[in-house]
C-alpha cells in the first residue's frame, strides 16, 4: 500500500469542496479514462475583482487524486485568477506534505485542471498537451519512458551511463536497470533503422558492463601523457575511463557519440565557468575537505587541473593508504557534482 | 494501516494470501528447533525429518489426485514452479519454439513469456477471452502446431475466479505433441482436482493460498515427462530441484492439504452461498455495478464486482477504514496506470474496470462478516460517486463529462 501523509489521508477521507457546482463560470475538465484519472474543476469567479470566491471538484481517481483535487480547491479559493495561475503542481504536493513518486501525476492533473479552467474563463485556447507519457521507469527520480526515449534520441545516447547523466534515471536504487537497458536497446535499434546512428554504435541488450569498482589506479603513478610517451605512437595508457558526454548541461545536441577517451589536456570542455573560476572552486572544495583528512592523520592538496583531470598530492597517512582509491573516488564525486561535469582525480607524487 | 477501527477486521482478500491455520503452525513448530536435521543426513536427526517430508508429499498427492508421490517437486512458490515448467518444456523439445498461453494469466506466466519472446527467440501466442472471461478455444486450436513446445493455461483466474476447461485443453495440446502446463495456484484446495485422470503434464501450486506458509510451492510433474531443472544443485527432489528442503514449510503444507481435502465439499457449499449472498446483495443495493467472470463456472470463493464511475483504490481505502480488506485489479494499487489486464482482456469498459473490487472468501468467512460488508459498501460507493465527474444529482451522467485528453 502507498505511504500517504496524514494530510493526504485527511483530504481523502474528508475532502473539502467536493461535489457539483451549478453556477460556476470557469470549468476545467482534464484527465484520461484509460489511466483512471479524471478531474472536473469548477470555479466561481467574481467578474469585478477576478477573485475566485468558491471552488468545487469532482474527481474520478485514486486516493491521492481526490486529495490533490481537494487541496487544489483550498489553494485557489480567495486568490485572484492571476495569482491562481501561478500555482504549480509542486505547490499542491507541498500543501499535502508530499506525494509518493508514482502519484505525482495526481498533482500535475490538478494543475492542468486549473490551467484549463483559467483558460476557459479568459476565453483562451489551451496550449498543446505536454504532459509526460509512458510508464514510470525510474522511481527514485520520477523519470518516465517518454522522457528517457527523447533524451536518447535527441542526444544519440548509446550507453547506460550517459542515459543516467542526461535523465538521472537509474542513478538511484538501480532497480530499474533491466527496463532501462531494454529501453535503450530498443530505442537504439529503432535509431539504427532510421539511420540516426550506426549499427556498431547501438547498445545491445545485455552488453552493459557489470558495475565494478574502478581498480585501475594502482599506487600513485602519474599516468603517461602522450607527450611523454617515449616509443612510437603508443596509445596513452591512461586508466580506462567510462565514456562520458562532454557537457551535459551546456550543449547536449552537439555531443558526439561515446568518444574514445581523449588525451587529457585536449578534453577540456566548455562549461558555465571559466577555467580560472573552476580552479578557484576546486581549490575551495579541497580546502573544505582537508580537515577530514587531517583528522585521520593525512592531507590532500590541489596540484593542478588539466581539462578533465584534477591532480592532487596525497600526504601523510593518506599516501599509501589501502583506501586511497576510494578516497579519491569521493573527492572526484564532490568535484564532478560541483562543476556539473565529470572529472577524474588522480594522485601525483610531490617532487 | 492504523485506520483499522476497533471492530474485528473482515478479511476478504484470500486470493492474495490466506491466514496460516493454527493447526498448520502447530505441525510446523517442532521442525524448527527440535527436529531441525537435514533430511539428507544419515543420522537420526535427518531420518525423522525425511519421514515427515514423505508424509507431507503424500498429503499433497492426495489433494490433487496424483498417481505417485514422487510426481510432486517442492519449490519456493507458484512463480518458481511456473518458470521451471515453461523453461523445462522449451529445453526438452528442440525444434519446437512456440508457447501458447492466455491473455489473462498471472504475471508469473505473462512476464516470463514476454521475456522469452523478446530475448530468447520464443514465439508466443496469447489467446483472448470473451466478455465473461471464457477462453476462445477456436483461436487456441488455430495456434496449435508441431512448433508448439508447451501450452500453459491457468486452472482458475485469480481476479475473476473463472475456471478454464483445462482437461480438454490439455488433450488438444497432446494431439499436437505439445506439453501442457497448468497454473493451478488459485484452484488447488478450493475445487476438487484429480490430475491423474487428465492430460496435464505439469501443474503449479502455492502453499500460502490454501492456509499453508508462504515461501513454498510445488510443481506436479507427471511421471515420464521429460524435464530439465531450473535450479541445479544437490540431489534433493530427485535432482529436479537442488537446495535443502524447507522442512517446516513442507510439513505445514502437508497439514494444510490434509485439512483442505477433509472439508472441501462442505467448504465449497458454504462459500458459494456466502459469495452469492454478497453479490446479489451488493448488485441490488448499489446499482451501476456488475459481477465479472463466468457465472456458470468459477471458483466458489471469488467475486469481482465492477463499480462504475469510481476508482478502485479510493474504494479500498474507504473499505480499509471500515475494517474490510479486499483488493482491486485497478491501476493505482499496482503502480502502473493501466487497469487490470484481465478485465481489459474481457473488454470491460475503463470506467468500470478501474472500479473493480475483488472479494475473495475463505472457509473461515462468516455470514456476519458478509452482512457487515453489505451494510457499509453502499454508503462508501455513494459517497465516492458524489465526488465523481460522471455523476450528477440525478445519478449517472457520463455524457456530461468530456475531459480534455481522453
Amino acid at each position: 500500500m502507498w505511504e500517504y501523509t496524514d494530510t493526504v489521508k485527511d483530504h481523502f477521507f474528508n475532502p473539502r469542496n467536493a461535489g457539483a457546482m451549478n453556477d460556476a463560470n470557469a470549468v476545467g475538465e482534464v484527465g484520461s479514462l484509460s489511466c483512471g484519472d479524471a478531474l472536473k474543476l469548477m470555479l466561481k469567479v467574481n467578474p469585478e475583482t477576478e477573485i475566485i470566491e468558491d471552488a468545487k471538484f469532482q474527481t474520478f481517481g485514486c486516493g491521492s487524486a481526490i486529495a490533490s483535487s481537494s487541496a487544489l480547491t483550498e489553494l485557489v479559493i480567495g486568490k485572484t485568477i492571476d495569482e491562481a495561475r501561478k500555482l504549480t503542481n509542486q505547490d499542491i504536493a507541498e500543501f499535502l506534505g508530499g506525494l509518493p513518486p508514482e502519484k505525482m501525476h495526481c498533482s500535475v492533473m490538478g494543475q492542468e485542471a486549473l490551467t484549463a479552467a483559467v483558460a476557459a474563463y479568459k476565453g483562451e485556447e489551451l496550449d498543446e498537451d505536454d504532459h509526460e507519457e509512458g510508464a514510470l521507469i525510474c522511481k527514485c527520480f520520477g523519470v518516465d519512458a517518454g522522457m528517457i526515449e527523447r533524451a536518447i534520441r535527441n542526444n544519440k545516447l548509446t550507453t547506460l551511463e550517459m542515459v543516467t547523466f542526461y535523465t538521472k534515471a537509474g542513478g538511484g536504487c538501480n532497480s530499474c536497470r533491466e527496463p532501462l537497458e531494454e529501453l535503450l536497446a530498443d530505442t537504439n535499434k529503432a535509431m539504427v533503422a532510421e539511420g540516426l546512428i550506426k549499427a556498431e554504435e547501438a547498445f545491445i541488450f545485455g552488453s552493459a558492463p557489470a558495475p565494478k569498482k574502478e581498480k585501475t589506479v594502482k599506487g600513485f603513478v602519474i599516468p603517461d601523457t602522450p607527450v611523454a610517451a617515449p616509443t612510437g605512437p603508443a596509445q596513452p595508457s591512461a586508466p580506462v575511463q567510462i565514456a562520458m558526454p562532454a557537457a551535459p548541461a551546456a550543449a547536449p545536441a552537439a555531443v558526439a557519440v561515446a568518444p574514445a577517451p581523449a588525451p587529457a589536456p585536449a578534453a577540456a570542455p566548455a562549461t558555465g565557468l571559466s577555467p580560472a573560476k573552476e580552479a578557484i572552486l576546486v581549490a575551495r572544495l579541497i580546502e573544505e575537505m582537508r580537515p577530514t583528512f587531517k583528522r585521520d592523520g593525512g592531507d590532500v592538496e590541489l596540484f593542478d587541473i588539466e581539462g578533465n583531470i584534477v591532480m592532487v598530492h596525497l600526504t601523510g597517512a593518506c599516501s599509501g593508504c589501502q583506501l586511497a582509491t576510494q578516497t579519491l573516488g569521493g573527492i572526484q564525486k564532490i568535484i564532478s557534482e560541483a562543476l556539473g561535469r565529470p572529472v577524474r582525480v588522480i594522485p601525483v607524487a610531490k617532487t | 494501516m492504523k485506520d483499522m477501527t476497533e471492530v474485528t477486521p473482515v478479511y476478504l482478500d484470500n486470493n492474495a494470501t490466506t491466514r496460516v491455520w493454527p493447526e498448520v503452525v502447530e505441525a510446523m513448530l517442532p521442525y524448527f528447533s527440535e527436529q531441525f536435521g537435514n533430511a539428507s543426513s544419515i543420522h537420526a536427526f535427518g531420518a525423522e525429518v525425511g519421514g515427515a517430508l514423505r508424509q507431507a508429499r503424500r498429503s499433497l498427492q492426495e489433494l490433487i489426485g496424483a498417481e505417485f508421490d514422487h510426481e510432486i517437486i517442492f519449490t519456493s512458490g507458484g512463480t518458481e514452479s511456473n518458470n521451471t515448467a515453461i523453461r523445462s518444456a522449451l529445453q526438452v523439445q528442440p525444434g519446437r519454439n512456440e508457447v501458447i498461453t492466455s491473455a489473462v494469466e498471472h504475471p508469473a506466466i505473462l512476464s516470463l513469456v514476454d521475456w522469452l519472446e523478446k530475448h530468447e527467440d520464443v514465439v508466443v501466442h496469447r489467446i483472448g477471452v470473451d466478455k465473461l472471461g471464457r477462453l476462445d478455444i477456436d483461436a487456441y486450436r488455430e495456434k496449435l502446431s508441431d512448433k508448439t513446445a508447451v501450452v500453459s493455461f491457468m486452472w482458475a483466474n485469480n481476479e475473476t475466479g473463472t475456471i478454464f476447461p483445462v482437461d480438454g485443453l490439455a488433450e488438444l495440446a497432446h494431439q499436437h505433441g505439445a506439453l501442457f502446463h497448468c497454473d493451478a495456484v488459485q484452484a488447488v484446495g478450493k475445487v476438487p482436482i484429480d490430475v491423474k485422470s487428465t492430460d496435464i503434464d505439469m501443474m503449479s501450486m502455492s502453499s500460502h493460498k490454501l492456509h499453508g506458509p508462504k515461501g513454498l510451492g510445488a510443481l506436479y510433474l507427471k511421471k515420464g515427462t521429460r524435464f530439465r531443472p531450473l535450479q541445479r544443485g544437490g540431489h534433493q527432489e530427485r535432482g529436479r530441484r537442488g537446495g535443502t528442503e524447507n522442512a517446516p514449510a513442507i510439513v505445514g503444507l502437508g497439514k494444510a492439504a490434509e485439512m483442505a481435502r477433509a472439508s472441501m465439499a462442505e467448504d465449497i457449499k458454504r462459500m458459494t452461498a456466502l459469495r452469492d449472498k454478497l453479490e446479489t446483495g451488493l448488485v441490488a443495493s448499489v446499482g451501476h455495478c456488475f459481477v465479472t467472470g463466468d457465472p456458470l463456472d468459477r471458483l466458489p470463493n471469488t467475486s469481482t464486482i465492477a463499480f462504475e464511475y469510481i476508482e478502485g483504490e479510493a474504494i479500498l481505502l474507504k473499505l480499509n477504514q471500515a475494517g474490510i480488506a479486499a483488493s482491486s485489479g485497478s491501476a493505482c494499487t499496482s503502480g502502473s496506470l493501466e487497469p487490470s489486464h484481465v478485465l481489459r482482456a474481457m473488454d470491460i469498459p475503463f470506467t468500470a474496470a478501474h472500479g473493480a473490487i475483488r472479494f475473495s472468501l475463505s472457509r473461515e468467512t462468516t455470514e456476519e462478516e458478509i452482512d457487515r460488508v453489505l451494510a457499509v459498501v453502499p454508503e462508501i460507493i455513494a459517497g465516492l460517486r458524489v465526488m465523481s465527474p460522471f455523476w450528477s444529482a440525478d445519478g449517472a451522467s457520463p455524457e456530461n463529462f468530456d475531459p480534455a485528453y481522453a
